[in-house]
């Protein structure tokens, strides 16, 4: 018998899973990936099984090419379907269990049981509810390995009410202009859409046009995000008193100019902080994350009650002082390459 | 304190200079008396509560956050203010209801060190987070919102449809909440009186004067030539006994300068340059460029003072060039022209003591030929250049076009605004020591932005260094890796060889080897100079 949880290993890259030779959400191609949700630095290319949910594969599918060898010559992945709830057998006596994270459609935790031992691994996740994905279930474990982008006590996401009220405000007082939204282009562009139309919002709403395939793979998911519509389509004048949703790249680019008079807004957890939206010159900064808070992360943590909290990315230091002082036996596994500042 | 708060939320997502003076107009026109005269206070730096300060509220989170998470936060944050309100706790216990501004006042100056850790926090609980950063500004001044005091009397003018000059000039002489001054812009009253009052009164300026000029038809028998001197501009001001020194910005310097507070025995108000007595402007006392002063560099050791020592008195004695007088004995006189104005100077001087005034000599030419020669001889007698006033000129507060001019010797120079500051490299790799500096693309009073013109990283001492490094940590807007946006507070006084057109720079021109000549700290940013005024310096 090997030492406890032996079988599951942190590495910069990813965690592996040594029976199954299995890696949790990699940041390089490797035979056997279990893939938490679609954003980009958890769901790369190239892997050869992929485990996901079929919305995350479906996702994935939109990005990456599968069937054939995509123009950058990766291989191609072999989708392996999870359904929530569902458990599958992995190589070496390991179970994995795909549970809702709350955090995006298609997003999961990853439940991971072998030898009697019990290890959750978050992904990204969230305690809010959300129109365009199912929430997060608490479910108890041994090693709880949790995400804290927004690990620190600053970050309290107000109700996301407040802030559709304040993008509609905006959109009241100047009919003259536009709003232009940054969101992120998975996940935070559709739940902004869905909140719009559940707070009454029923003009069409405008895209960028790389936002236009994701839009539809949630419609076709059972999301209904009303009436959109293309910038690239759209007459100048057409879009005066309307919202526009780009991604955040997108912002400062050419591509802005063909938008009438636009106030800049961002949907992001980060514009918690005044100077983070001045830098990225928000003039509008709604605060609305996809990420738990600190509040959450914590009341997470005192839920689940694991005896040990392992902590993938984010302001990990923070979140481990807090451990600390509540006595919660905790790590930091600094994995690379997983920063959300699009968030 | 709830509509305030909202003020300052929308100024600090504000960039724009046009839309910040829409916002503070708009604020000034809705919010009653006298809250709005507080909040003025507040945007021009005018306020102080003695007993709260950055520390206070630190202490206050220290006993409410674990110390380990409230400097993880702080150190994101870059804050203290907006750390401390992200932080406090919101209690539901209690229903938040802002107070006004005039109680916040009455509440923040009745605290002692002693008890304020007591009753901050009964303040605090009243007010949901954007009012708790309001609030921390508020109580410790310093709002570093990019808003500067100029700003905001611009927006009060522009509020209340009245000249920014008078509302400088009134301003000087009244205290916050300046209920007199909303009596007289908003309401239509009367203006306040400030006769009485021993108070600033804005100072006409001068452009600078390029060759071009002289070409376009600037007729010099139109005009007065006088040296001009290298000193500070200072306005001495004497009512009912009661004499105030006056720098270029307006801040009262007197303490600085005691020797000149018991001189002037006749109620006036004069405008001249300061100077220490010495012999290397212009040479001996008496020269044919009249001589008798000190170099700048010698004026520097007695600037910023708050006290002065017998020595210093004695080594460096202060003196006031005279050059002009506004008000002499209950007349005011800036309606006159230059040329009354002068002789009623002349005729006032013997009542003077020449132990502390002279008077500006008068420089003759035959044309701009024979001036431009007298110009160039300047250089060794280190005076700046000439100063050319227009002699049927009225005294008229400002920069207005073809009154004034300064027609300064070379080097090239220009007032520039410091816009950002990056780390230097090597012994100076913890200083922001390299300047990037702009100049206005228009009328700044009228909405113009800086445009970066150059940059530069010598030019001052290592004092000077530590002093801009410190002014750069406290004034910073944005960080961008390692260089730092900061508000715009500071003149720099840049000398340059040449300067010529670039397409690599936004405002379309270069300059060549710029070096701060000299930091003018007591320089307001709205008198910087204008892109134009470089730009008539290409020489391609
Ligand atoms: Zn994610
Ligand atoms: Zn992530």
């Amino acid at each position: 018998m090997s030492a406890p949880f032996s079988w599951i290993r942190p590495e910069p890259w990813g965690i592996h899973i040594v029976p199954a030779d299995c890696w949790v959400d990699p940041g390089r191609a490797v035979d056997k990936a279990l893939v938490t949700h679609g954003h980009a630095d958890h769901a790369r290319g190239g892997h050869g099984e992929t485990y996901a949910t079929p919305e995350t594969l479906a996702i994935m599918a939109l990005r990456y090419r599968t069937g054939a060898a995509d123009d950058a010559g990766e291989i191609p992945h072999k989708a392996m379907p999870v359904e929530y709830g569902e458990t599958v057998r992995l190589s070496g006596g390991v179970d994995a269990t795909y549970i809702p994270a709350g955090h995006v459609l298609g997003s999961a935790q990853v439940l991971l049981e072998h030898a009697g031992e019990r290890v959750i691994i978050t992904g990204d996740y969230k305690r809010r509810a959300d129109p365009t994905c199912k929430p997060f279930e608490v479910t108890p474990c041994d090693i709880f390995i949790t995400e804290a982008t927004f690990g620190l006590p600053v970050f309290t996401h107000p109700p996301i009410e407040d802030e559709m009220a304040k993008l509609l405000q905006a959109l009241t007082d100047h009919p003259d202009q536009c709003v232009l939204v940054g969101a992120y282009a998975l996940g935070k562009a559709q739940r902004v859409i869905a909140e719009l139309r559940a707070a009454g919002h029923t003009q069409p709403i405008y895209l960028h046009g790389a936002m236009e395939k994701m839009c539809r793979l949630y419609e076709e998911h059972g999301v209904n995000l009303g009436e959109l519509r293309l910038v690239a389509d759209a007459e100048k004048n057409d879009m005066r008193g309307h919202i526009i949703i780009a991604p955040p790249s997108a912002m400062n680019t050419t591509w802005s100019r063909r938008l009438p008079d636009p106030i800049t807004a961002m949907a992001s957890g980060w514009m918690r902080v005044r100077q983070r939206a001045r830098q990225r010159g928000v003039e509008l900064p709604l605060v609305i994350s996809d990420h738990a808070d600190w509040n959450e992360l914590t009341r997470t943590i005192e839920e689940v009650d694991p005896t040990e909290t392992w902590i993938t990315h984010g302001r990990e230091e923070a979140l481990l002082r807090w451990c600390e002082l509540g006595q919660r036996k905790a790590r930091a596994l600094a994995l690379v390459g997983r920063e959300d500042e699009d968030e | 304190m709830e509509e305030f708060a909202k003020l300052l939320e929308a100024l600090v997502y504000t960039s724009s200079r046009n839309r910040k003076l829409t916002l503070i107009a708009r604020y000034l026109r809705e919010t009653p008396d006298p809250d709005r005269g507080w909040a003025m206070a507040a945007l021009t730096g005018e306020i102080d509560f003695p007993a709260v300060k950055a520390n206070t509220f630190r202490n206050l989170m220290k006993e409410r956050v674990d110390p380990v998470l409230w400097s993880l936060s702080r150190d994101f944050v870059g804050d203290t203010a907006e750390t401390a309100s992200l932080l406090w706790p919101d209690n539901p216990a209690v229903e938040t209801n802002a107070p006004s501004l005039a109680e916040v006042v009455d509440t923040l100056s009745a605290l002692t060190r002693k008890s304020a850790p007591a009753e901050l926090p009964k303040l605090l609980n009243r007010l949901e987070e954007n009012e708790r950063f309001a609030l921390i500004k508020f109580a410790t001044g310093g709002m570093r919102i990019g808003v500067s005091a100029r700003l905001a009397k611009t927006a009060f003018s522009q509020a209340f449809d009245v000249p920014v000059e008078e509302v400088e000039e009134y301003w000087h002489a009244l205290d916050a909440p300046y209920a007199e001054l909303f009596a007289w812009a908003a309401d239509g009253g009367d203006p306040p009186d400030v006769m009485g009052r021993p108070m600033f009164r804005p100072f006409m300026l001068a452009h600078p004067l390029e060759d071009v000029a002289i070409d376009k038809g600037v007729d010099l028998a139109e005009y007065a030539a006088e040296w001009k001197w290298d000193g500070i501009r200072v306005q001495l001001v004497r009512v009912a006994g009661e004499t105030r020194l006056y720098s270029r910005s307006g801040d009262d310097i007197s303490a600085t300068f005691p020797e000149l507070l018991d001189v002037l025995s006749i109620d006036a108000v004069v405008d001249g340059e300061l100077m220490v007595r010495g012999d290397v402007q212009g040479g001996e006392t008496g020269s044919d460029k009249q001589g008798g002063a000190a170099s700048f560099n010698a004026l520097q050791q007695r600037l910023g003072r708050k006290t002065v020592s017998k020595k210093m008195l004695a080594e460096a004695p202060a003196f006031v060039r005279l050059y002009d007088v506004l008000l002499l004995e209950g007349a005011d006189l800036r309606e006159q022209t230059w040329e009354q104005r002068r002789a009623a100077l002349e005729a006032f001087m013997p009542r003077l003591p020449d132990s502390h005034f002279d008077l500006s000599n008068l420089v003759e030419a035959r044309d701009f030929a024979h001036l431009a020669e007298i110009r160039e001889g300047t250089r060794e007698d280190a005076i700046e250049g000439l100063m050319l006033k227009r002699r049927d000129a009225p005294y008229i507060a400002g920069r207005k076009v073809g009154l004034w001019y300064k027609w300064k010797r070379d080097p090239l120079l220009i007032d520039c605004v410091l816009m950002y500051a990056q780390r230097g490299s090597g012994k100076r790799s913890s200083f922001y020591s390299d300047y990037t500096f702009g100049c206005w693309d228009g009328d700044p009073d009228s909405g113009a932005e800086l445009l970066p013109v150059g940059k530069a990283y010598s030019g001052f001492t290592d004092a000077e260094l530590k002093k801009l490094d410190k002014l750069v940590r406290q004034t910073t807007l944005n960080r961008f890796g390692p260089v730092r946006e900061v508000e715009r507070t500071l003149v720099f006084e840049v000398a340059f060889d040449s300067v010529h057109t670039s397409k690599r720079h936004k405002s379309g021109l270069a300059m060549r080897f710029p070096r701060i000549h000299r930091i003018r700290w007591d320089k307001p940013v709205h008198e910087a100079d204008r892109i134009e005024s470089l730009r008539s310096l290409i020489r391609d």
